[in-house]
């Protein structure tokens, strides 16, 4: 079966987001004073082959950890359906 | 004669750099491509700076699969001397063999000027030229500088004085590392990394020898004939 998977990447709470912080001045230099604590992460998203959902969602977990996310400042979150 | 393997990644591109200054310091220096899987008996590896794989992803964090890497770290695990320098810290943490990461630049923007360092570590293989306390200056040039690791990591770096240079003041600190880290080892001392270039510092016809000292402290941790 395929799955398709969706990863969103984030910096981990805490952590000086100086990119979250330029768009943030820059929303309300636009007039959108009401925007805060903006973030920004990456998004990720490819088709996985496996036995089933339960797989597809243990390898890719694998993949964050190995590769698509930095566990020192990153936290990481899965989506996997059906393709 | 001391041999200094250095590593080219696509995207690397202070390789002459590193390998001038390792020769200029009396190593046999030579390139080794990241496919490569054999470090030709290397006394020490030398990861240079640039944009290994364009810095996708994370800066380092495909350089860090490359085939090469495993060699380094048997290297590494072996006792053998590494130095990463700016690209090559960066690979070093994303391959763990230096704990923590390097982040943006506090202020986004591409730091590129000479800073000043203090030397807090001279028993590593990369730093015994030196005095505690020394005030040596070179350049960075890096957007993904900013030393993070989290806080049982930074006591313990601080506790075990795994903390090699310093930028000297926060005016140097070009990119909000924190406690002003520009480098760092492992316990040993014979697995360095840091952002400012030693390599960009190493020549008389540059104005600045400050950084030699990296390359001349690295011949004399080896015994004439190597410890492998």
């Amino acid at each position: 079966m395929t799955f398709h998977v969706h990863v969103r990447v984030m910096p981990r709470a805490g952590l000086l987001d100086p990119q979250g912080q330029a768009v943030e001045t820059a929303l309300h230099a636009l007039g959108f004073s009401g925007a805060s604590e903006v973030r920004i992460g990456r998004s990720i998203t490819f088709g996985l082959r496996a036995a089933s959902a339960e797989d597809a969602t243990a390898k890719a977990r694998q993949m964050c950890d190995k590769l698509l996310a930095n566990p020192v400042t990153e936290d990481f979150e899965l989506r996997v359906e059906e393709a | 004669m001391f041999r200094a393997a250095v590593i080219r990644f696509p995207g690397s591109n202070c390789d002459q750099d590193v390998l001038q200054a390792a020769a200029r310091a009396g190593a046999d220096a030579y390139y080794v491509w990241h496919q490569d899987t054999d470090l030709r008996a290397a006394d020490a590896v030398l990861l240079p700076g640039g944009f290994s794989f364009g810095d996708y992803l994370r800066s380092g964090a495909i350089a860090r699969f490359s085939p090469v890497m495993q060699a380094v770290q048997r290297h590494a695990e072996a006792g053998g001397l590494v130095l990463g320098i700016c690209n090559g810290f960066q690979v070093l943490c994303e391959a763990g063999l230096l704990p923590g990461a390097l982040m943006r630049n506090a202020r986004l923007t591409f730091a590129s000027r000479p800073v000043t360092l203090r030397v807090e570590r001279t028993t590593t293989a990369f730093t015994s030229a030196y005095r505690v306390g020394q005030l040596i200056r070179m350049p960075v040039a890096h957007g993904d500088g900013r030393y993070t690791a989290d806080a049982a990591t930074l006591r313990r770096l601080e506790d075990e004085g795994q903390v090699v240079v310093r930028y000297a003041t926060a005016a140097d600190n070009p990119n909000g590392s924190a406690a002003d880290i520009a480098g760092i080892c492992n316990a040993s001392g014979t697995v360095v990394g840091l952002m400012p270039h030693p390599d960009r510092a190493a020549d008389p016809l540059l104005g600045n020898t400050d950084g030699l000292g990296f390359f001349t402290s690295m011949l004399a941790a080896v015994p004439a004939g190597g410890v492998r």
